[in-house]
């Protein structure tokens, strides 16, 4: 079987601000077609892993090689409150020339993520898991293999997660993309990704890679994925009876 | 049990609260408690009011008047704007020039007026000074405040998508300032009216500030009173004129979150 392209790749990437590190020799390696998830302690440094990968910021040292366009769904609100809902997808269409043809494939992502009917409508008008799902729409406009996702559901309700998570792999099953997520959510992570790596506490390494291969969508209660959970939670030093705890307050 | 909440016809009490007060006005004048020089009653305003303009004195100083603000306070948005825009996105440019801005801003404008005079003389040109100095400084700061606080999140958005440059002054930090510039714009615009008047009284030959200082000296209290009730009048329509700029579509966002 041939082995997919490499898309993103990581080498012994550093950052630190001074006397502070905050990623260790990161070595990463994303292939083509893949979804790999980061989790790990809040505030060892996953959102910076992210940017490094998007060029956002610049390692201290190592090396970085990312495909030339990426698009990244971020965790705050990133669409433009200014424009309408097609507005914001169409802009994620930069690369398409004409206008008519612009607007059919805005049209067709907003009937993929199920928004037609609120085409006209601002971002201030939706529902966060709606405003999620536009900027998943606009990200997916730009046709490029990567995207970026930086805890794009951590403003949502539990159950509206639990429904994002399963449309995302429906989407991903009609649009595919390479995904780079970065999530404070375990079970999440286990339910979407290929493989899963967890960070150590700051300064940031791999700890462990824990892979998955049942397909997507997945059902939370799937052995696998709740074997993957309770392996990652060990890796974290919880046993499963505290993050169970943990979870249950969180949502 | 709840009680259901009662309608209020909106309009109807906006236009009967004025015409109730001026009926107790009238109420009060025809007691004669006080001499008709101090206490005009509305009758004799409104026969003034009416003098004024079939003379054409009044539309001569309205006419005055606002084109004093437009200019002052339209010159005051075209270089304040980007005065704000440069100092938030410079931080060597707001560190040099913010203390400067925050020292005129906290002048009162009127504290200009010897100099307005001195250097500008009377008419026109010393009240759109004046006008200036008391729109500028405040323009500036809302502005470059508006755009130190864009969220980052706009601009990493911006630059995924390609849009860097000039696009993004037009595509991103405008619009992404416009409503919080709008409700400065209304802030200033009624300082302007403010100042104009103030102007008007010390540096004018006519003009609705003249018209007021006039009717002081020639003791005609109707007079200065239906010059009173025209600012008041115009400041206030100034006023919802501005406010139909926050209705745009693409602005509603500012005022609804």
């Amino acid at each position: 079987m041939p082995v997919a392209a490499q898309l993103l790749r990581l080498d012994q990437v550093v950052v630190s601000y001074g006397e502070v590190g905050v990623l260790a020799g990161i070595d990463l390696e994303v292939r083509d077609g893949e979804f790999v998830a980061i989790v790990g302690p809040s505030g060892c440094g996953k959102t910076t892993l992210l940017n490094v990968c998007s060029g956002w910021l610049s390692p201290t040292s190592g090396r970085v090689d990312r495909p030339a366009a990426l698009r990244m769904v971020f965790q705050q609100d990133g669409l433009f409150p200014w424009l309408t809902v097609e507005e914001n997808v169409r802009l994620g269409l930069g690369q398409v020339a004409d206008p008519l043809e612009q607007q059919r494939r805005a049209s067709a992502l907003l009937g993929l993520i199920g928004l037609t009917s609120f085409a006209s409508s601002y971002p201030h008008q939706l529902s966060g898991g709606m405003r999620q799902r536009v900027e998943l729409a606009r990200a997916l406009g730009g046709e490029t293999p990567l995207l970026l996702m930086d805890e794009p559901f951590s403003s949502l309700d539990y159950l509206t997660r639990l429904k994002m998570r399963l449309e995302l792999a429906w989407i991903l099953r009609t649009q595919p993309r390479t995904v780079l997520l970065v999530t404070h959510d375990i079970e999440e992570a286990a339910q979407l990704a290929d493989r899963v790596l967890v960070l150590s506490e700051r300064p940031a390494r791999i700890r462990d890679e824990v892979v998955l291969k049942v397909p997507r969508p997945r059902d939370p209660t799937d052995s696998e994925v709740v074997s993957a959970v309770r392996r990652i939670l060990g890796v974290l030093g919880l046993k499963p009876q505290e993050g169970a705890k943990v979870g249950a307050r969180q949502n | 049990m709840p009680q259901p909440r009662t309608t209020v016809n909106a309009p109807l009490l906006a236009v009967a609260t004025p015409i109730a007060l001026i009926l107790l006005w009238g109420a009060v004048a025809s007691l004669h408690l006080f001499p008709s020089s101090l206490f005009p009653n509305p009758m004799d305003v409104a026969r003034g009011l009416a003098a004024e303009v079939q003379s054409g004195r009044l539309v001569n100083d309205i006419v005055a008047s606002l084109f004093r603000v437009s200019t002052g306070f339209g010159l005051s948005v075209l270089l304040g704007i980007p005065c704000g825009l440069l100092l938030g996105h410079s931080d060597v440019a707001r560190k040099a020039l913010l203390p400067i801005v925050n020292f005129f801003r906290s002048l009162s404008p009127l504290a200009w007026i010897p100099f307005a005079i001195l250097w500008l003389g009377i008419g026109d040109p010393p009240a759109i000074f004046l006008i200036f100095m008391a729109a500028f400084f405040p323009i500036v700061l809302a502005t470059t405040a508006a755009v130190a606080n864009i969220p980052s999140v706009y601009f990493r958005v911006a630059r995924d998508l390609g849009i860097t440059g000039s696009r993004l002054l037009g595509a991103v930090t405008l619009p992404a300032i416009a409503p919080q510039v709008i409700t400065t714009l209304r802030v200033t615009a009624g300082l302007s009216w403010l100042v104009v008047v103030a102007a008007e009284m010390i540096a004018g030959r006519d003009g609705l500030g003249f018209a007021v200082w006039d009717a002081r000296n020639g003791l005609r209290i109707d007079l200065l009173v239906a010059a009173m009730f025209v600012i008041g009048v115009i400041g206030a329509s100034l006023d919802r004129l501005l406010v139909q700029l926050t209705k745009i579509p693409s602005v509603r966002w500012g005022y609804e979150r």
